[in-house]
């Protein structure tokens, strides 16, 4: 499918390069969008503030300067750190988020790329942050960070079970596992036998979206999981030794994260880049389609931010409770009777 | 410059304190943390040395002293007006409670008492304050618990309290205000009117805290059954206030020992008890105070008498020879002052006892086997201001 954009034919490293390019340009924008919107803005207004005025327009290019200030920082390591494992942590973390952006589907032809696996590779590679979450713990030598990486490697038994089980009830309803798929499968589906509206698999996986998007709050820290980084607790956690351009990687990596995840949110229960009423083999649906996945997108972001601000936060043994009594078998309860409903219908 | 045997002796006796700290919680399993005296969780300078076995406190101690600014023996080269604007520093966020106690001291010891409108005013001053300082908790509480929402709320809400306060005193933050035998200056044309408003402000943040924050869950989770002291560890560690009330222990001293030159007895009011002793039934109770506040500043904003705001005093204070302790319900707890004074311009010997510095000393007790996360929150609910630990 991702051979043909717009019908134009382009040979293997021309594919490469743009594919690079958009990835490359879309992150960084992702993030800068999230992070206006919902953590500048949003906020502000939720909180009965007036949100940055003058950088821009209404303010809107505060974080673009604040980004550019974080380059003009000096760039600290301390003295008892471990350099390498320090300086590569940043890019671990925004590594994984990279990679999470591979399998996103923007369009009927809009994929870097179509893997057959595809949110089983989402689900496997954003894990991996983890592991440069407990490399900067580590390697800054310093308690609060060694305190605040080991609880977000703690947070990550806790939720990726949960997270994993909810997208298998999905995975099951649509028969595959690739992400295009999914989004066919719900492009597809008929309610009532009604087939004009398809099936977003938000009505029939409703107990799956709701484990899914907590289990996404506390993939991505935030309140009320934000334990590895609670500022009144551990004082910002692993990031704490961080200045300059490396704590931008790990800023760049939460929200271009949270992103990615509201998009695999999106494209698994809320349909994806498909709209009703436009043909998914037509040429508009490549147009129309990032513009759907936008706009889907930036709803389950309100829902993730609307719980980041408004709640307070767990305890750590807490999670893991929550996590081991209510999530897991709640998770295996709708797999199961999915299971049973998709063999018996 | 040449550094003289004392200088080196100080410096001496300082590093081998700090040390002594630091090698009493050393151990080899385990790990010594310490929380300040820059940490965001400890609204000042106040350093936590928190010896940790995985996430879980072992032993945990409150070292204050990195704010002290010696006001007992600066009160001793102050002459008597000059007093309050010293203390207005010691709890930051209630100035004018500070004053109150000070003043009802000398006037004490002077034998004069200021006229019925200045005591109803310097009442309904003294419940502003602490409205503002309670209502901070409200906000602050929720902030270290990571629900920053309600912290700005509670900053949106506090500035009508604050508002009114610095329409009646010209100051916002510490008013000096008080005087022996009444009251600066009277009170600006509409502000009777204007404080009913704020005072409404401040019972919707009440009902916004209780929805939004006493409600959740999460909170819930994360304070009940959380820090609980008992009543007797209470009072042996000289806890008052609202961290008393919540151990079930009914003792106001604005109701059981009011000192003469306040007027609390005009209004109807009541004194909120919690039988827990935990976090949030400190948290509970705080709120249910802050309503009564309320309640009191506008019963008596109804009930200021006619009459002048200053009694007889002379120009120049003098204050005859004696000694005289005077104790307030002061939004932290019971603040009192100890004046000792030789018929001299400036008072002979301060003592000052503030609230915070006996609350936070039940830390080391109410800490031990908690979590981190814990220590946070027993610290937020203890809730101390640093000025008042340190003086």
């Amino acid at each position: 499918m991702s051979e043909l954009i717009f019908a134009i034919e382009l040979a293997y490293w021309q594919q490469t390069l743009i594919k690079v390019l958009v990835a490359a340009v879309l992150i960084p924008t992702t993030a800068l969008i999230l992070g206006i919107v919902f953590l500048f803005k949003m906020m502000s207004w939720m909180q009965s503030r007036m949100g940055p005025q003058e950088a821009g327009p209404r303010g809107l290019l505060q974080l673009a300067a604040d980004g550019l200030k974080f380059l003009q920082k000096e760039d600290i390591i301390p003295d008892r750190a471990d350099r390498f494992v320090f300086k590569a942590a940043p890019v671990v973390v925004l590594a994984s988020t990279f990679l999470t952006y591979v399998i996103l589907p923007a369009g009927p032809d809009l994929i870097i790329e179509n893997l057959p696996t595809g949110i089983f590779f989402a689900m496997a590679v954003s894990s991996l942050s983890v592991v440069g979450v407990l490399m900067a713990g580590w390697s800054s030598s310093n308690k609060y960070a060694l305190m605040g990486g080991l609880r977000a490697g703690g947070q990550l038994i806790a939720y990726e079970l949960p997270l994993i089980l909810a997208v298998m009830g999905v995975v099951i309803q649509a028969g595959s596992l690739s992400m295009q798929d999914i989004v066919w499968a719900q492009a597809d589906g008929s309610m009532f036998g009604f087939g004009g509206l398809g099936l977003p698999f938000v009505i029939t996986q409703i107990v799956a979206f709701f484990i899914f998007m907590v289990a996404i709050q506390a993939e991505l820290t935030q309140p009320p999981f934000d334990m590895p980084v609670a500022e009144s607790e551990v004082v910002g956690g692993f990031h704490v030794e961080y200045t300059g351009f490396r704590f931008l990687f790990f800023f760049l990596g939460e929200f271009a994260t949270a992103f990615a995840f509201a998009a695999i949110a999106a494209t698994l229960f809320l349909g994806g880049w498909w709209v009703p009423g436009i043909d998914p083999n037509s040429a508009l649906a490549n147009i129309v389609g990032p513009i759907a996945l936008f706009v889907k997108i930036m709803v389950v972001a309100f829902l993730i931010f609307w719980f980041r601000f408004t709640y307070p936060r767990f305890r750590e043994d807490q999670l893991q409770r929550f996590a081991w009594k209510y999530l897991i078998p709640l998770a295996l309860a709708n797999i199961t009777i999915t299971g049973i409903l998709v063999v018996v219908l | 410059m040449t550094v003289t045997d004392s200088q080196k002796m100080a410096y001496v006796a300082a590093q081998a304190a700090d040390a002594r700290v630091n090698l009493q919680f050393e151990t080899e399993d385990g790990m010594t943390l310490n929380m300040g005296p820059q940490h965001p969780a400890t609204h000042g300078t106040l350093r936590i040395v928190a010896q940790l076995d995985g996430e879980q406190v072992v032993r945990c101690e409150p070292i204050p002293g990195y704010m002290h600014r010696g006001y007992e023996k600066l009160c001793e080269v102050r002459t008597y007006p000059q007093v309050t604007t010293l203390i207005n520093r010691i709890d930051w966020l209630g100035s004018f409670a500070n004053e109150v106690p000070f003043i009802l001291a000398a006037e004490k010891l002077m034998d004069v008492e200021a006229p019925p409108r200045a005591q109803v005013i310097r009442t309904i001053l003294f419940e502003l304050s602490r409205l503002g300082n309670i209502s901070l908790f409200l906000g602050d509480l929720g902030i270290q618990l990571g629900g920053i929402t309600i912290g700005f709320y509670a900053f949106r809400d506090r500035e009508f309290v604050l508002n009114q306060i610095e329409a009646a005193t010209g100051g916002r933050f510490h008013p000096n205000f008080d005087r022996i035998g009444g009251l600066k200056d009277d009170l600006p044309k509409g502000w009777i009117a204007e404080t009913h408003r704020a005072m409404d402000r401040m019972r919707r943040l009440c009902d916004e805290f209780e929805e939004l924050v006493l409600g959740n869950e999460i909170f819930q989770a994360r304070t009940r059954g959380i820090g609980v002291i008992p009543a007797d560890i209470a009072t042996s560690y000289g806890m008052s206030g609202a961290n008393l009330r919540a151990t079930g222990v009914d003792w106001d001293l604005r109701r059981d020992a009011c000192p003469p030159g306040l007027s609390y007895d005009l209004a109807d009011w009541k004194v909120w008890t919690h039988p827990d002793g935990d976090s949030y039934a400190r948290t509970w109770v705080r709120l249910q105070e802050v309503r009564e506040s309320t309640h009191i500043v506008d019963q008596l904003l109804d009930s200021i008498p006619a009459g002048p705001i200053m009694a007889k005093v002379p120009r120049i204070i003098k204050v005859p020879e004696g000694e005289a302790w005077v104790a307030t319900e002061n939004p932290l707890g019971e603040m009192g002052y100890y004046v000792v004074s030789k018929g001299d311009l400036v008072p002979f010997r301060v003592k000052i006892r503030s609230a915070s510095f006996n609350n936070i000393s039940v830390v080391p007790w109410v800490t031990r086997g908690v979590f981190v996360p814990d220590v946070i929150t027993i610290m937020a609910s203890l809730y101390f201001i640093l000025g008042d630990i340190d003086r």
